[in-house]
């Protein structure tokens, strides 16, 4: 009793020394993206102001918001602050808040990337687990094949040729837009979705392959099918759960991969989002945007990371048992 | 396709090339991937040499035609010929990558190595700042420094180098740790000869080739980086040409069905990406296999 007890604070100071962890890398994030602006030739008013001409009200704002007249760590202070309060600044192109700027272009983005997370675990996910199962079979070299082309086609790549072949040429999906409606919305997404899970596909199902190898090799495994338990139980309670684990872990890097590679794919179908936003801010000099986004998806890595370390006891409760705490 | 006739053909004679495809081994996929490289690597030294016609030429009453004996591979819809584009355009694809990857390994060797010798809170506070690197992805990196800097490749090769150095550095940190407990590292130390003669000199040379399949890995990776911000119009501007770029210029193209200037830069990036993919992991494996 008392060990479990024991078990559950170790697995509680281990959580909270994670999340201690999180505050801190986003703290210290937060300040690179902020202090980016100094690395800009030039001074950072007329940086963030070039290529309009000025309005002696919003200059004003500007130097209050920035406080250039304080100290380095106060104007970071003062701009954590308004971050944390969900003020990003002004956008000049918009002329509206940063913040009211994301937020509108948002859902589009987060349809898109759901869309696509959908697909490459589905997918990615079944072609790893097809592969390790047949290992050495024709089918096993097609998914190696699929993995190693797969992560040579950019999104950009994977854009013009969907675009072309079923857009222009068989005319199956529209190419240009959002769309609007469900339905409409949707159909308009497949060949983005497509576009943008190519190559993340190709490194779930690397991953889940090899991981599913990994597992499939170990000892408990033998002497499960050895005691006659039916293979398929054995591969989906003893094999597969083991080697979510691998999977599970690179989540992170596609959360924060997908996000960027938006820009990409949101570009190229001439789709309304961060992506194309974040694009679209860096082409008209509307810096306090790009360095919005640049924030998010950078937060959006860290908290994916952590929430990944935080679940991770549940798919694997060895990690639980030896109180991992990194 | 087979083996190469030739590789297997000939003993042990033969051109220089073949005998270093011979020690490289592996299957014809690898060789075949090695002969690619090699043959991007001679048009990008030699570009302008073979381009048949200028590719900043726009023949504007030859715009969007198709493969001819005047344009190989066909014209853009600003007239310039495509097969020309691409081979000038190699040098602009390839030099960019090759900085990011020189830059990030040298880094990423110096800041793994000192990490592990030092060992104690250094290493780990180089551990920290590794992983808060690792949580800027290489791209939005890049579109953050033309933000800064301007369009152009070179603010983005720098950032991209500093995303990069992380991947290099972590992997000579962990092989550094290992290596440090063997024998001969201790025999050094105790003749005398200072640690970073020992570092460099002795240590770096044994670790050096799975750094190598690392680094040719990432070269693959950092050409698609690159070719994406040119893509995005953010990276190499027209009327250079770079691969990217194309692709960007060739967008309404497509749209009119006319996507051929668009799929011939587009074919050479997967080919000199899957290529390198091929190679460096077919260094890993064997460094991989000869440790075993």
């Amino acid at each position: 009793m008392s060990a479990r007890l024991e078990t559950a604070r170790a697995v509680a100071v281990a959580a909270l020394r994670r999340l201690a962890g999180m505050a801190a890398t986003l703290l210290v994030t937060s300040f690179l993206v902020f202090s980016s602006l100094y690395l800009a030739p030039g001074d950072p008013v007329s940086f963030l102001i070039r290529g309009r001409s000025p309005d002696p009200q919003e200059l004003v704002a500007l130097r209050h918001r920035y406080g250039f007249d304080k100290p380095f760590p106060v104007r970071y202070w003062n701009w954590l602050d308004g971050v944390l309060h969900g003020d990003f600044g002004q956008s000049y192109l918009f002329h509206q808040s940063v913040a009211a700027v994301i937020w509108s272009r948002l859902p589009s983005t987060l349809l898109l990337v759901a869309v696509s997370t959908l697909m490459i675990a589905v997918v990615g996910v079944g072609a790893g687990v097809v592969g390790a199962l047949r290992r050495g079979t024709r089918t096993d070299s097609a998914v190696l094949l699929m993995v190693t082309f797969g992560a040579a086609v950019p999104s950009f790549v994977a854009a013009i040729v969907l675009r072309s072949v079923l857009g222009v040429r068989l005319g199956w999906f529209p190419t240009i837009g959002n769309g609007t409606g469900t339905l409409d919305r949707l159909h308009h997404i497949v060949l983005p979705a497509i576009a943008l899970s190519v190559t993340f596909m190709a490194l779930v199902t690397r991953v889940t392959r090899s991981a599913m190898l990994d597992e499939l090799r170990r000892e408990h495994v033998e002497v499960a099918l050895s005691r006659g338990l039916p293979r398929r139980t054995v591969v989906r309670r003893h094999v597969f759960r083991n080697a979510l684990g691998p999977v599970v872990t690179v989540s992170g890097l596609l959360v924060s991969g997908m996000l960027v590679s938006t820009a990409i794919v949101e570009t190229a179908f001439g789709m309304s989002g961060i992506g194309s936003l974040l694009v679209q801010s860096v082409d008209e000099l509307d810096f306090q945007v790009v360095q919005a986004i640049v924030l998010l998806v950078v937060a959006a890595f860290v908290v994916v990371n952590t929430l990944v370390d935080l679940l991770y006891p549940l798919i694997d409760p060895r990690v639980a048992a030896a109180g991992s705490a990194r | 396709m087979t083996t190469p006739p030739t590789a297997s053909l000939a003993p042990r004679s033969g051109l220089p090339v073949l005998r270093t495809l011979r020690l490289l081994g592996g299957g014809w996929l690898v060789r075949v991937s090695a002969v690619i490289l090699v043959l991007f690597v001679l048009v990008a030294a030699l570009g302008p040499l073979l381009a048949p016609q200028d590719p900043t030429f726009g023949d504007l009453e030859n715009t969007l035609v198709g493969p001819s004996a005047a344009h190989w591979l066909g014209t853009d819809q600003g007239g310039h010929d495509t097969f020309s584009a691409l081979i000038e355009g190699t040098r602009t694809s390839l030099i960019g990558p090759l900085a990011v990857v020189l830059s990030s390994t040298v880094a990423g060797i110096a800041v793994g190595l000192f990490s592990a010798w030092c060992g104690g809170w250094v290493d780990a506070a180089v551990s920290r700042v590794l992983d808060i690197l690792f949580a800027f992805p290489s791209l939005l990196l890049a579109i953050l420094a033309v933000a800064l800097f301007g369009k152009g490749i070179t603010a983005p090769v720098l950032a991209m180098a500093i995303a990069y150095m992380p991947y290099t550095a972590r992997l000579v940190r962990g092989l550094t740790v290992q290596e440090k407990t063997r024998p001969y590292i201790a025999a050094y130390q105790v003749q005398g000869h200072s640690p970073v003669f020992t570092a460099v000199r002795r240590l770096l040379p044994t670790i050096g080739p799975t750094v190598l399949a690392q680094s040719t890995v990432n070269f693959g990776y950092a050409l698609l980086d690159l070719a994406a911000l040119s893509f995005l119009g953010l990276g190499v501007q027209p009327p250079t040409p770079d691969w990217g770029a194309m692709i960007n210029q060739a967008q309404a193209a497509i749209l009119q069905g006319q996507p051929l200037s668009a799929i011939v830069p587009a074919t050479a990036i997967v080919v000199v990406v899957v290529a390198f993919n091929i190679v460096g992991e077919h260094l890993g494996d064997r460094l991989a296999g000869r440790e075993s």
